[in-house]
């Protein structure tokens, strides 16, 4: 990922950055994982947590752990610093645009080639 | 005048957890704007009153409607949702097979289902997030014109994911209700 430019003299917003940017990075792949389950049977079949919600219990369950441990991460490493914050938020919104759009049917099938 | 259990579990669900929650990001989203107002905020402060004991309570009562709207969407009406009929079932307890038994009502699932099912899950976690930083990081909120800027963006997209979702939700219900289950007498009959 890409090192966000440390700015002095500003109060530490490190720990707002990194529960914005993980909550984007959390969203991105919960759409990722939905496209990726809609087109392989047999990652469907390995995301099947809960057989009668179906593929959506692993899908929704890995997305939201991923969220969490990498807001955890961010945390930690940022928990001091003072970033960037126009940077970081622009990468935030573009992590979450791609994520609402993956969600969206027909973009997705776009990537499967449907 | 009966209830199914289906019914009353799908009306939870959408009415007082999707209905709730829809209602109060609404709300949270009128607080953010009017706290965006720089007339209210100020740049230079560092340090800001932490939030009032009614909103930390608005906030966190939000954020579980949310989550709760989600789960039991998901662990508990859905299942009923996807359910496979046994040969010869009445599709009418099975509304997916009954959407996708005719080419007019397909789309009802392999689109709207299939774009609310993931989409919803957005909400929760954009307003958990949201809320985090208005209840633990006021003072920087208060300060920075960016961090509220961003926020407030994440907040309309956790209300347009819940818009789509709930609003999907709604109109599926409408083309092939989730119904079944132990019946409740509600009210007595009428002749």
């Amino acid at each position: 990922m890409t090192e966000i430019q440390l700015v002095p003299q500003n109060p530490a917003n490190g720990p707002i950055a990194a529960a914005v940017l993980s909550c984007a990075i959390g969203c991105f792949l919960l759409g990722v994982l939905a496209v990726a389950a809609d087109g392989s049977k047999h990652l469907a079949n390995a995301l099947n947590f809960y057989h009668p919600t179906g593929p959506l219990s692993g899908v929704t369950t890995i997305a939201i752990a991923l969220w969490l441990f990498c807001w955890a991460v961010l945390a930690a490493r940022w928990r001091n610093k003072t970033l960037a914050f126009a940077k970081v938020s622009a990468f935030a919104f573009v992590f979450l645009a791609l994520g609402l759009l993956l969600t969206f049917p027909p973009f997705g099938d776009l990537f499967l080639g449907r | 005048m009966e209830i199914t259990l289906r019914e009353l579990v799908t009306s939870i669900h959408g009415m007082l957890f999707g209905g709730f929650f829809l209602m109060a990001l609404f709300g949270a989203i009128v607080l953010l704007l009017d706290r965006s107002n720089p007339a209210r905020s100020n740049p230079d402060s560092t340090s800001a009153q932490p939030a009032s004991r009614w909103q930390t309570l608005y906030l966190i009562a939000m954020v579980a409607a949310g989550w709760a709207a989600v789960l039991s969407g998901a662990y508990v009406i859905y299942p009923w949702y996807r359910a496979v009929a046994p040969a010869g079932a009445d599709l009418a307890l099975y509304p997916q097979r009954l959407l996708m038994s005719h080419s007019t009502t397909t789309g009802w699932h392999n689109f709207g289902m299939e774009w609310k099912e993931h989409v919803a899950w957005i909400a929760p976690m954009a307003s958990t997030m949201v809320a985090w930083v208005l209840l633990k990081h006021r003072a920087a909120w208060n300060a920075h014109r960016p961090i509220r800027t961003t926020v407030l963006g994440f907040a309309a997209v956790a209300f347009l994911a819940a818009m789509i979702a709930g609003g999907w939700g709604a109109m599926i219900d409408k083309k092939a209700p989730v119904q079944g289950g132990q019946s409740f007498q509600l009210m007595g009959s009428t002749k």
